[in-house]
């Protein structure tokens, strides 16, 4: 009797598996790559931002990050630019909401001011990098639609492809297309970004990735290329601080100024 | 008198800080500090000879600005010093040293206490900043009033769920240097930081002590203040006559500025109104700016303000705008070098009479980066305040290193 019941209710599984849409197939692999990333509570680390041009041509960019993690709302964090030198301390302070407009505020440290900043401009360079505002945010799930294309075999690892359509009109971008690695807990491999015209613009790659708390996977390493540009950038992660014990009085106005100076 | 005063500044804070130091090097081993120095060369050329007897006509100038970091107690305790110094080629007035900050600062989850000098900056419009009050201008430093003086204080703030609580005491008055002889952008006679009083037996001593209220909700930002003390903008009665007295008044100011982000649109209200003695007024600003973010998608943003500006003062408001219009338009490259490009102008309403400013800045490599100002004063009518400077439009070229 209960190999029977044991049989009906494999059957009874499988065939939702069967049923389930590429649309809710792929909300439910957002949702458990969501879901694998919760609990680091709050991040702090340390960047480099690497940009070259078509000729070869580099500069580089230091920047401190902080992420307070939140679940009923999107998560909070705190950009403090180390250099170039006549930017230092200029910082940025975001709330992300996961489906209104985020809350965003810009410290200017020569002349002490908390200005704030409005949110829509996703689209544009960050820093004159091949990253948009938008790459840069928290991942939300909420803020896409969902589509599973394939699984496929990438770098080794089974990894399932899942084609994201920004919900926001004010996105650079039609579509997106996200390898997750179903071998290593739903980590992001890559992604590839569709212009509003549809044709291909950027590649992200992430590289270099550590397990932390024997959880969370973080990348030391992103590799951003335009395809229109010949442009690339490179961002590079140091030693990922997770739960590292940051409160929401770390992410207000006055640690803004604390931070900028 | 005022640097007896900052020696004396100096001592408690060095103190202080040692003190602290050997405390958190016994307690815990996170010291962390931070370098950092700009030197700047400029030239500022004016179109045409000075009105006043002296006044040349070009001016070359160095300054530097060193800065020192440092923290500890996992960022709680905070040691920061900054010094400003500058030599003019003729204004010896605009050849000045300042210590722009030197202080302590203890952090403990949402309360602040910090002790020394300091710069603190309140408002949101562009064109003028109205309700802030706590430092004095560096005036032979900025034309806008952006340059600010070290303001010594003790500065308390909280942060709680209704919001930012600050309170400040100000033990003492700095008073606002004025172009030399030789300057430009003055009066017809030569007025030294000496020649004006303070309205108080205490002088430079007389306290002052501000409160501000700042909070956010959702899109809205809001911050309530109110100042009472020794005003740090100056009084100029019967100016040209026999009578003619500069002073500094003991004033109540009160102040609210409003942000609010709509979209691309920001909006911005700023009003005080201030009473002392001699006059009492009320003052607005209330304006928008407008962001076309990332056109054709090359990155680039331009953005269009436009503030109108109200001073109850009329012809007597030192900053010249008792019904005036700021038009003015931004526009953010967004690239490598960060290139940026300010315009705008100021229109009298009542006199017809403009004032246009251009600011420009781009970095080269990592380290320098250049600016071009020019402010021109078009049209200046004898009612106005300004009148007095209407030959001293001037272009500016500043190239600058930073390590």
């Amino acid at each position: 009797m209960k190999i029977v019941k044991l049989v009906i209710a494999l059957l009874v599984f499988a065939s939702t598996i069967q049923a389930q849409s590429p649309e809710e197939k792929g909300l439910s692999v957002a949702r458990a790559a969501d879901k694998a990333d919760q609990g680091f509570e709050s991040s702090l680390v340390n960047l480099k931002m690497v940009l070259r041009n078509k000729q070869g041509q580099e500069s580089t960019r230091f920047m401190e990050n902080k992420t307070l993690e939140l679940t009923e709302d999107g998560d909070k964090s705190l950009i403090v630019f180390k250099s170039p030198k006549d930017v230092e301390g200029t910082a940025t302070l975001t709330f992300t909401h996961k489906t209104t407009s985020d809350d965003q505020w810009l410290y200017l440290p020569a002349i002490k001011r908390v200005k704030r900043i409005s949110s829509d401009n996703k689209s544009g360079p960050f820093m004159g990098s091949e990253f948009a505002y938008e790459d840069l945010s928290s991942n939300e799930v909420e803020k896409y639609g969902y589509k599973f294309l394939k699984n496929e075999q990438f770098n080794g690892s089974n990894n399932a492809v899942v084609e994201q359509d920004p919900v926001d009109p004010k996105s650079g971008y039609k579509r997106r297309v996200v390898w997750y690695n179903l071998d290593k807990n739903y980590r992001l491999e890559k992604i590839e970004f569709y212009d509003r015209k549809n044709s291909l613009l950027k590649t992200l790659t992430y590289s270099d990735y550590k397990q932390y708390e024997g959880k969370y996977w973080r990348a030391g390493k992103f590799l951003m290329v335009n395809h229109q540009t010949g442009k690339e950038t490179e961002l590079f992660f140091e030693d990922w601080d997770l739960k590292s014990g940051l409160a929401d009085t770390d992410f207000s106005q006055n640690s803004l100024r604390r931070a900028g100076r | 008198m005022g640097l007896i005063v900052l020696r004396r500044l100096w001592f408690v804070i060095v103190t202080f800080f040692f003190w602290h130091l050997s405390y958190a090097q016994s307690e815990e081993k996170d010291l962390q500090g931070d370098f950092e120095l700009e030197l700047q060369f400029d030239n500022r050329f004016f179109f045409k000879d000075g009105l006043y007897e002296s006044q040349e006509r070009n001016f070359l100038s160095l300054a530097a600005q060193p800065e020192y970091n440092l923290e500890w107690g996992k960022g709680n305790h905070i040691f920061k010093i900054s010094l400003f110094g500058r030599w003019d080629q003729h204004d010896d007035n605009r050849t000045h040293f300042d210590v722009r900050e030197l202080y302590y600062q203890r952090v403990k989850n949402n309360w602040e206490l910090s002790i020394g000098l300091k710069k603190v900056f309140w408002g949101v419009t562009e064109s003028v900043h109205l309700v802030d009050v706590i430092n004095q201008t560096d005036q032979v430093e900025s034309f806008d009033g952006e340059q600010k003086l070290g303001q010594p204080m003790v500065h308390y703030s909280n942060l709680t769920n209704f919001g930012n609580f600050e309170l400040f005491y100000l033990p003492y008055q700095r008073k606002r240097q004025f172009p030399a002889r030789e300057g430009r952008v003055r009066f017809p006679e030569v007025v030294e930081r000496e020649d004006f009083d303070i309205d108080s037996d205490m002088e430079e001593w007389r306290p002052s002590f501000a409160f501000r209220w700042s909070h956010y909700f959702g899109p809205v930002d809001i911050g309530i203040s109110h100042f009472y003390g020794v005003g740090r903008e100056p009084l100029f009665t019967g100016l040209g006559t026999e009578s003619q007295e500069f002073f500094y008044p003991i004033m109540n100011q009160t102040g609210i500025d409003v942000q609010a982000v709509t979209g691309p649109m920001l909006w911005k209200v700023e009003s005080i109104y201030r009473d002392t003695e001699f006059q009492d007024f009320l003052a607005l600003a209330v304006g928008a700016e407008y962001t076309f973010s990332n056109i054709a998608s090359k990155g680039l943003d331009i953005g269009v303000l436009l503030e109108y500006l109200y001073d109850e003062r009329d012809d007597l408001a030192i900053s010249g705008f008792a019904n005036d219009l700021f038009i003015a338009t931004r526009l953010a490259f967004n690239d490598v070098n960060s290139t940026e490009i300010l315009g705008g102008m100021v229109y009298d309403l009542d006199h017809k009479s403009r004032l246009f400013s251009v600011e420009t800045s781009r970095r080269i490599g990592d380290s320098w980066k250049v600016e071009i100002e020019a402010r021109i004063f078009d049209n200046l009518q004898e009612a106005e305040f300004l009148h007095f400077f209407r030959d001293d439009s001037f272009l500016q070229f500043g190239l600058s290193k930073f390590f």
